[in-house]
């Protein structure tokens, strides 16, 4: 069973099993006793406790409590928002309420994992106009300002999974589903080095001049490749991306400057 | 106050509803082993259903009243006399202050619960006033009832509607009470190791009949018939996980264990299916040497006659809270 991979099952008609895995090791239990701790403490109406064992960990909970409270929730319209309908029996009441919860659980425990990894890079872009062509079409996809996809770009910390396809080229987890967008029909012959894209799920930067399908909303004055440096790449996998908004005349600083570098 | 004990009966112990928020100690929840008349038995005198009463199993005790008490019995049938006039079961009656209740004997059913208003008094151990025998904890000193001993009752809630207790008419419906039967036929979702079974052991385990041997109490039910043997390597034991009262397991001798009110909280055996709660009462009502049937049926059913059973019984306290109000004026 991968990381956080997991099934539920009902205990006889008052309890939910999840599983975790299927032997006896350190591991497990670490991870075991990590994801009691945070069930407990994000306990839903009708929980009574939990027992943790080898692979397992067993929810007991009341079903009059969590039948009668999904009843009352659904009645103030709340349930339908987070999708429980009252037609659920307790079992199943409590299944989206784990489910729900492991979700959020694997987020933080990503959250904190991705904490533990490399340097954050924070990497200036200037969002729109000719630096970034294809963002009032990512814009307009969303159906928010282009104002607003520049925020939600800037706000998230982006892990580094990998480098690859050019030099320098940093294949970026952890896009918002809110900006995700879908290549271009018709990829560009030509984009400018430094064109920060969305494409698809993922979202990167063109370290050199290169043809590509993806939807460019801005461009950095960096350079990602250094043919004479140690290493070569500005970015390395395990390290975090942050992108940074600048104006476009602190862009041409930016780019003048790489130019005096002889890049 | 409250009552003196004469003659403790055969194993009389104080249960509430039962000790929760432990089991990750490894600390069981006890309670009743009937809660639908442990519940009952409550509401009937004006408790919240959750409140300390008395269990009594097989001969129940006689005993000396100290001061007026509002009581009811329910669950198994019994003589139970109060100064030598039979007392009605499953409604409220009244006990005099210097009265001698004698419960006698289980006539149909084992398990007897006498509850009275205001709860019987005993202390909190881990938030439950449940007996647990096995730790000696809880209850009246940890133990079973002896002749001699003084069971305390609190003050009742509401003393006010006394009158309406004493003025009562009527009785907990048998429309919802669970059908009891000397060899009851119990309902049962599959457990997950029922898989590891062959076909053949599911169809003999959900036909024939199972007697309850002597070697059962409050902890589990040892029964014996038809041997049932996992399929594969599953008879040397599986990792152990969480069971809880109603769970039935399969030891390598192959004679199942229904797990009850004091069974452990977790077990290596495998798991061939668990009694539905709704159906744990009738359970709970079967005397050594009685016999159980078992009827396999969805896990949806299951929690929709538990939502049914607990419906009723919200609707119990609803219906006796009005009637002893009415009554009272």
């Amino acid at each position: 069973m991968t990381p956080f991979g997991y099934e539920c099952r009902p205990l006889g008609d008052s309890g939910l099993v999840i599983q975790l895995g299927t032997s006896i090791e350190v591991s497990l239990l670490k991870q075991i006793r990590q994801l009691a701790v945070y069930l407990e403490k994000n306990r839903f109406e009708g929980f009574i406790e939990l027992i943790t064992a080898y692979t397992t960990i067993t929810i007991f909970y009341d079903s009059m409590l969590v039948y009668s409270y999904n009843l009352a929730q659904n009645a103030r319209g709340k349930a339908r928002r987070n999708g429980i309908t009252n037609s659920l029996l307790p079992y199943d009441i409590v299944l989206q309420h784990i489910e729900t919860l492991m979700a959020q659980y694997v987020q933080q425990e990503n959250e904190s994992q991705m904490s533990e990894l490399g340097n954050i890079v924070d990497i200036p872009v200037c969002y729109g106009g000719c630096y970034g062509p294809d963002l009032p079409d990512v814009a307009a996809y969303h159906q928010v300002s282009p104002e607003e996809i520049v925020r939600l770009h800037t706000s998230s910390v982006y892990p580094v999974y990998m480098i690859g396809f050019a030099p320098g080229f940093p294949y970026l987890g952890g896009l918002s589903e809110r900006l995700a967008t879908p290549r271009k029909s018709e990829p560009r012959t030509k984009i400018p080095a430094g064109s920060v894209g969305i494409g698809g799920a993922q979202t990167g930067i063109y370290p050199l001049e290169t043809p590509g399908g993806w939807n460019l909303i801005g461009c950095t004055p960096l350079a990602l490749f250094r043919p004479d440096a140690h290493p070569p790449s500005l970015l390395e996998a395990g390290d975090r991306v942050r992108f940074v908004s600048i104006p476009s005349e602190q862009f041409e600083q930016l780019r003048e400057r790489k130019q005096d570098d002889g890049l | 106050m409250g009552f003196e004990i004469i003659q403790p009966g055969l194993l009389s112990t104080l249960q509430d509803e039962g000790r929760y928020g432990y089991r990750k100690y490894g600390v069981i929840s006890s309670g009743p082993m009937d809660h639908f008349a442990h519940r009952s038995a409550n509401i009937l005198v004006g408790n919240s259903a959750g409140a300390c009463a008395l269990e009594m199993t097989l001969l129940g005790p006689s005993m000396l009243a100290k001061e007026d008490m509002i009581a009811a019995l329910c669950g198994a049938e019994t003589d139970a006399e109060l100064d030598g006039i039979r007392v009605p079961m499953w409604r409220p009656f009244v006990i005099p202050k210097g009265s001698k209740l004698n419960v006698h004997y289980a006539v149909k059913g084992c398990r007897a619960y006498l509850a009275v208003s205001g709860g019987f008094k005993a202390l909190p151990i881990m938030g439950s006033q449940s007996t647990y025998l096995r730790a000696g904890l809880g209850g009246y000193k940890g133990r079973a009832l002896q002749a001699g001993d003084r069971l305390g009752v609190c003050e009742p809630q509401r003393l006010s509607t006394s009158e309406g207790f004493k003025r009562f008419q009527g009785e907990v419906s048998t429309y919802i009470r669970p059908h009891y039967e000397d060899n009851p036929i119990l309902r049962v979702v599959w457990g997950n190791e029922a898989a590891h079974f062959t076909a053949e052991s599911r169809s003999r385990f959900a036909e024939q009949s199972f007697r309850v041997t002597p070697q059962s109490d409050r902890m589990g039910y040892r029964l014996a018939g038809s041997q049932l043997n996992p399929v594969d390597g599953l008879a040397q034991g599986m990792v152990s996980e969480a069971v809880t009262p109603g769970t039935i397991q399969v030891p390598s001798s192959g004679q199942l264990i229904l797990l009850m009110a004091d069974c452990q909280t977790t077990g290596g055996y495998p798991r061939i299916a668990h009694v539905i709660t709704a159906d744990l009462p009738l359970a709970a009502q079967v005397k050594p040497g009685g016999t159980l049937r078992f009827r396999a049926i969805s896990h949806q059913e299951a929690q929709e006659q538990l939502l049914r059973q607990a419906m009723n019984l919200r609707l119990l306290e609803v219906g006796v809270q009005a009637r002893v109000r009415n009554q009272h004026g």
